[in-house]
């Protein structure tokens, strides 16, 4: 297996999904915190904010649903969310995230549905495109591995 | 939701993160104990009985920002946050602590820092937390920053004008003031030996009694700390040649764990708390070290003293004697563990040419100075080349191939001593490592035996986390003698995880409390920083 290929494929995927408007410099800094101590520190910080801001979208969701026209109330659930994604960096997430606040400021319901729907779409796409590049690293190895038995 | 973790570095200071986001959490997690591998940490005083706020959020508006501020916020990030910004945090503190310890010097407590970050509304609803904008974020800083600096000016003793002493400065200081004779010395001599430009007499008088205060305070401790190495057997401190790794712990026992006399004391009961032996913690752990004459020095680490070490309550002192027949001072090399001030390193050194301190107290005072040394003078010059973390100024003109054969006996020792011990060692060593004469070959091997030496340290972290005080009581100080006082309570029923590294137990917590009235000096840039002289190393001693 040709690890440095998949290495260079990894950074080139990093480097689309940061051309893409993804990912932004803050992902940059979670994958620099990881060190020897904690050597797939970066994938288990990304995993952990999938997990959380799924159960934070579907808070909102429910809050979309149960309180109807509580733009405070969705607002506030969203600023979590928001806040969620610039800890890794989700650039496009955050800024469907900061346009629902803005809906909810108008006091826009129709703008406020719209909006949610398009975060929950740039979730589950960064979601994706993360866990490919994640899974390409992982089959790249340790990046100190120089040669390793084919596989 | 969020769980309750708190950051205890070994000096004492705390640092609670609270946040209801816990990817936030595991980030700063491990961006704090990232600060602390750096070394960068401050030193700080234990003497003062504040705490230090911060607050995070992910946007801010100036009302917020202000309402932040007015509810006694430090300081405010954004998220993200860097970590440079997390480092200006703990100047800001230290800062902070230097400015206040000033005017309660005899007071003990813990310092702790915490910083909230607030992802929630409804913690924002108590009124804690200010948002600002990202947009807009360097406004509110500076806006943040001088509606502190207006607010805040304690009125301490230190004059308006804003003297950052730089090592540099301080050096010229320590020259001047030997120059002239620690005796006979004024404030007004010095400034004119010092001869530098925008120096008041009056920075120079206060810079002054600091030191002074220092040394007397290293003075007393060195006598105890005689006292108690008499009792020790120093069979090799008659060897010149020896790199004596002295790990001696305070051995101050009635002191740990009452009150708080010094800072170090006050590290003392920490210790305690962690580990009731500390009696019989003294270690003296010579290390092997080549000479030029290639007589090598036998190491001898006493295993039961070793086992013994505590956690926290360790000092450590390398003493390296001269390597040369002549024993010159150029072959001194000392490692200072205390090397936690090193978090702005140019200006935190100072410098006793004149009262040579081989020992340094981990914890007690805090101080990047070897302390004095009867047993083994040695000449000034060359324990403070690179202000760094760690002094262990490799002035030796020896090859760096020696140092780097010191270095793992070193690290090795340092192994079977505390985690407390071996981190901040561990840290000063690779710090200073990257700034001795050591060429970067080796330090690489260094850092590369560093980070081996960290998960070493996790064996020893179950003992300090069973032991760390989780919201004690006695950590009550932990937080802000104010309305916080009931946070341990709170917090206790949260899930306390340590984490890895010794001395790093992260509380997280999404309940807050409210802070009252903390104004704080509070400076962005370093540079900025005010009319307090900063003695990072002093602290510990001087107000203790």
């Amino acid at each position: 297996m040709d690890y440095s290929n998949l290495r260079r494929q990894a950074a080139s995927m990093k480097k689309s999904l940061f051309d893409q408007g993804y990912l932004d410099e803050q992902f940059c800094q979670v994958e620099d915190l990881q060190d020897e101590a904690s050597p797939n520190f970066a994938e288990e910080v990304i995993t952990l904010f999938f997990k959380d801001s799924a159960r934070l979208i579907s808070n909102i969701e429910q809050a979309l649903e149960k309180y109807p026209k509580d733009f405070n109330k969705w607002d506030a659930y969203m600023q979590q969310l928001k806040g969620s994604c610039s800890s890794i960096g989700a650039s496009r997430m955050k800024s469907e995230c900061m346009s629902f606040r803005e809906f909810c400021g108008q006091g826009n319901v129709e703008g406020c549905m719209k909006s949610f729907q398009k975060v929950k779409r740039e979730h589950g796409v960064l979601r994706q495109k993360l866990e490919a590049y994640f899974q390409l690293l992982r089959q790249a190895g340790p990046a100190g591995a120089a040669t390793r038995p084919g596989m | 939701m969020a769980l309750a973790d708190a950051t205890a570095f070994p000096y004492g200071l705390r640092v609670l993160v609270v946040d209801d986001d816990p990817t936030w959490l595991k980030i700063l997690e491990k961006m704090l104990r990232k600060c602390s591998y750096q070394g960068w940490n401050l030193c700080f005083p234990l003497s003062t009985n504040c705490s230090v706020f911060t607050v995070m959020s992910i946007d801010g508006e100036t009302s917020r920002v202000m309402k932040g501020v007015q509810h006694g916020a430090c300081d405010y990030l954004l998220k993200p946050v860097r970590m440079k910004e997390l480092r200006n945090i703990w100047q800001h503190v230290y800062r902070k602590k230097m400015h206040e310890v000033k005017e309660i010097e005899g007071n003990d407590s813990c310092d702790d820092l915490q910083m909230f970050r607030n992802g929630c509304e409804g913690l924002e609803e108590r009124g804690l937390f200010m948002r600002a904008d990202s947009d807009t974020m360097r406004k509110r800083k500076d806006v943040d920053k001088d509606h502190t600096d207006q607010d805040s000016s304690d009125g301490a003793t230190v004059k308006k004008a804003r003297v950052v002493w730089s090592v540099d400065l301080h050096q010229k200081f320590v020259n001047a003031v030997n120059q002239i004779g620690f005796d006979k010395v004024g404030p007004k001599k010095i400034l004119d030996l010092m001869n530098v430009p925008g120096l008041t007499r009056e920075n120079v008088a206060s810079h002054l009694q600091k030191y002074r205060l220092y040394l007397s305070r290293l003075q007393k401790q060195n006598e105890e700390r005689i006292l108690g190495a008499a009792r020790q057997d120093f069979g090799h401190k008659g060897t010149s040649d020896n790199l004596n790794l002295r790990s001696s712990f305070q051995e101050q026992s009635g002191n740990g764990t009452t009150g708080f006399q010094h800072g170090s004391q006050k590290i003392q009961a920490q210790s305690n708390m962690l580990d009731p032996h500390l009696e019989d913690t003294k270690i003296v752990v010579p290390l092997k070290v080549p000479d030029k004459n290639g007589t090598s020095v036998s190491d001898v680490i006493d295993p039961q003293n070793v086992t013994s070490a505590s956690p926290l309550g360790g000092v450590l002192s390398f003493d390296r004697m001269p390597v040369n027949q002549d024993r010159k001072p150029s072959e001194t090399m000392i490692l200072e563990c205390q090397s936690w001030s090193g978090s702005v390193p140019p200006k935190q050194f100072m410098q006793y040419p004149k009262h040579n301190r081989e020992r340094c107290d981990l914890l007690g005072d805090y101080s990047c100075l070897p302390k004095p040394d009867l047993e083994h003078p040695i000449t000034p010059s060359h324990l403070y080349a690179p202000p760094q973390l760690v002094s262990m100024s490799c002035s030796m003109e020896g090859d760096a191939r020696d140092f780097s054969d010191v270095k793992p006996d070193v690290l090795g020792c340092m192994k079977s001593l505390s985690p407390a011990l071996m981190c901040t060692v561990v840290d000063s060593v690779s710090a200073q490592l990257s700034d001795s004469v050591v060429t970067s070959t080796n330090s690489d091997q260094k850092f590369s035996s560093v980070e081996g030496l960290s998960s070493a340290k996790d064996c020893h972290i179950d003992q300090a986390r069973n032991q760390a005080p989780l919201l004690t009581s006695e950590d009550a100080n932990i937080i802000c003698g104010t309305d916080l006082a009931c946070l341990p309570d709170d917090l206790s029923g949260y899930q306390l995880q340590g984490i890895g590294w010794n001395s790093i137990d992260l509380f997280q917590c999404n309940d807050v409390m409210m802070l009252n009235g903390l104004q704080n000096n509070w400076y962005d840039d370093p540079e900025l920083s005010s009319e307090i002289m900063e003695f990072p190393l002093l602290d510990g001693c001087l107000f203790a």
